[in-house]
């Protein structure tokens, strides 16, 4: 069994693999059914996945549609029938105040943390590409605080911003600056879950936009060196520009993915005080599983409200790697 | 530059590591520092008298949790694997028609929040008895890998010749023996990726593991570690030191896997 064997001309011809590559020339009506085999195969293999996205993505997304459509009670737990309403519970809560101010908050929370995740990631990413030592071995240490549970840093940064007893607020006093209520204040309490959020995403950032910089050929800047121009101008006319495929993917992720965002905010604040820091997907989530009696329709239809977001920015993203993967 | 230049560099690099990884610090040093002087100010910035009561409460208390993380983690890697590895070979090798389009479903898949996942998942596993279960939160934890499981093992497989499969061929393998013996082992590389971030995902699920098993007698970590929040008493030594136990799966990656990481980030958004 040797390679070379098998680069005979006739699977020259056809690169694809599969019956296809029988040494005899085939009737057409055996290549159609060898082709029909291989279709067999090829979707035997893709059954369990398939199966899993039918059950487990699907169904669960349709009975969240169907929720949101009814009026699902306790009593619908026992009985399992609710009835349907068509789209009051999304009339419901348009209607309520909290909406605009959770809008309002998701919007200030992906927007304020890309902006800051991705202006650091890439300042990093610049830093790291220059060769010293230490360099490989600093930059693995940076993926740290995207590896940990988010649980576990949001309660790091919860105590670390304690008003009381924070060691925020104690190197703020040593400054001769006042206490912050980091998370105690509505003023403050978003403020405090972007600043976590931003410290858990630079990692991110600054891995793809590294992999980006290594993608640009090196002879670029040897040109550009040539010419005569300065770092910070190689920076701008040239990396920045080359680098905005990765970048446009990395924003895009990063949205996504910051729409998401649920175990910071819920650990830190829980969406308080009042609807300070309450985004739609803690509005959600309180409105279902947050104690009290659940509202399981009317926190379905906000979620669906939120999945209409996130899937208009995947597109996007999905737009957006197609065409870095043409160029 | 000059070797003086790349020393100042790499200060500079360690100052700003120093930086980022404070909270890691900090989070080491609250959970040695007896509870009494937790309310001091200013804070000790060493764990002067440090103890290790917390990590003992840890062990009397947290360690039933850890076992179930650990087995929630072991059960999501394994249900991943089976269902993503296949569908990897047959959308890198097998050309199935419609392919693109699972392609994009798989895309998209990913982009799901996890509280609709959650909604949805509570009312369908209301009907299969699913709720406050081990199997229950290893399919919930799946979804979080399995989309990112296809997508790594497909870019990965189209990489493999198709030399070395149609040889598997020629010699009388058919497709199930030639995935087996032939892909899944020079697909070795992905298997570990993936499984990594199947388990770390896993282990860091709150939000299902707090809507879909709100009363199961056996409780992840993030949900001992919230507990611990929710008390009145807050014992901060206890909780950092539950965090820090929870850490060691992130750090354990990052020390021995560190190669399989970087390409896990990395894969599927930018194409070398």
């Amino acid at each position: 069994m040797t390679m070379s064997a098998t680069r005979t001309p006739a699977s020259a011809d056809r690169p694809r693999d599969g019956e296809g590559a029988a040494p005899a020339v085939p009737s057409p009506g055996e290549r159609r059914r060898a082709a029909r085999r291989q279709q067999l195969v090829a979707w035997l293999f893709l059954t369990p996945v398939t199966l899993y996205l039918v059950l487990f993505y699907a169904l669960p997304l349709w009975r969240n549609v169907d929720l949101s459509l009814r009026d699902y009670t306790l009593r619908s737990f026992i009985t399992g029938g609710a009835e349907f309403v068509g789209l009051d519970n999304y009339r419901e809560i348009f209607t309520d105040p909290t909406f605009p101010t959770a809008l309002w908050n998701t919007v200030l929370f992906t927007g304020l943390s890309l902006v800051f995740q991705y202006s650091i990631g890439l300042a990093l990413a610049v830093f790291f590409f220059r060769r010293f030592p230490l360099a490989a071995t600093l930059r693995a240490l940076f993926l740290v605080p995207w590896l940990l549970p988010l649980l576990v840093s949001s309660s790091v940064w919860a105590w670390m911003l304690n008003s009381d007893s924070g060691v925020v607020n104690s190197f703020l006093q040593t400054l001769g600056l006042d206490p912050v209520f980091w998370l105690t204040s509505p003023d403050w309490s978003l403020v405090s879950v972007i600043l976590t959020n931003i410290w858990i995403g630079i990692p991110f950032n600054l891995v793809l936009l590294y992999a980006g910089l290594q993608a640009i050929p090196g002879e670029v800047y040897e040109a550009a060196a040539l010419d005569g121009a300065g770092r910070w101008s190689i920076f701008w006319h040239i990396t920045f520009p080359l680098l905005r495929p990765v970048s446009a993917i990395t924003l895009l992720l990063g949205l996504v993915y910051t729409l998401k965002v649920f175990d910071i905010i819920w650990v830190m604040t829980r969406g308080g005080p009042g609807d300070s820091s309450t985004t739609l997907a803690i509005w959600s989530y309180r409105l279902g599983f947050g104690g009290g009696s659940p509202e399981l329709s009317l926190a379905a239809a906000v979620a669906n409200v939120l999945i209409l977001i996130a899937f208009v920015f995947g597109l996007f993203y999905i737009r957006a790697q197609r065409k870095a993967l043409r160029s | 530059m000059t070797r003086s230049r790349r020393a100042v560099t790499t200060v500079i690099a360690l100052i700003l590591t120093a930086i980022m990884l404070f909270p890691l610090y900090w989070m080491i040093n609250v959970s040695l520092t007896p509870p009494h002087l937790l309310r001091k100010d200013p804070p000790n910035l060493v764990p002067i008298d440090a103890t290790f009561a917390g990590y003992d409460k840890v062990i009397h208390e947290q360690l039933p949790y850890l076992g179930t993380s650990l087995l929630i983690g072991l059960g999501t890697v394994a249900l991943t694997l089976v269902v993503a590895a296949p569908a990897g070979f047959a959308l890198a090798k097998l050309f199935p028609r419609g392919g693109s389009t699972l392609n994009f479903i798989l895309l998209v898949a990913q982009m799901i929040p996890g509280i609709i996942m959650a909604m949805g998942f509570y009312l369908v596993f209301n009907e299969w008895g699913l709720l406050d279960t081990i199997p229950g939160l290893i399919i919930a934890d799946s979804t979080l890998a399995v989309p990112f499981g296809v997508l790594i093992f497909t870019a990965f497989m189209m990489g493999i010749p198709n030399e070395l499969i149609q040889a598997a061929r020629i010699d009388g393998a058919n497709a199930w023996r030639t995935f087996r013996s032939v892909v899944i082992p020079v697909s070795r590389n992905s298997v570990v990726t993936v499984a990594l971030f199947a388990f770390l995902w896993s282990w860091s699920d709150f939000l299902f593991a707090s809507s879909l098993n709100r009363g199961g007698d056996l409780q992840p970590v993030t949900i001992g570690i919230f507990r611990y929040l929710g008390n009145n008493t807050q014992d901060w030594n206890a909780i950092m030191a539950t965090a820090v136990v929870a850490s060691v799966p992130a750090a354990f990656l990052l020390v021995f896997a560190q190669r399989y990481v970087a390409a896990g980030v990395t894969a599927g958004a930018v194409k070398d």
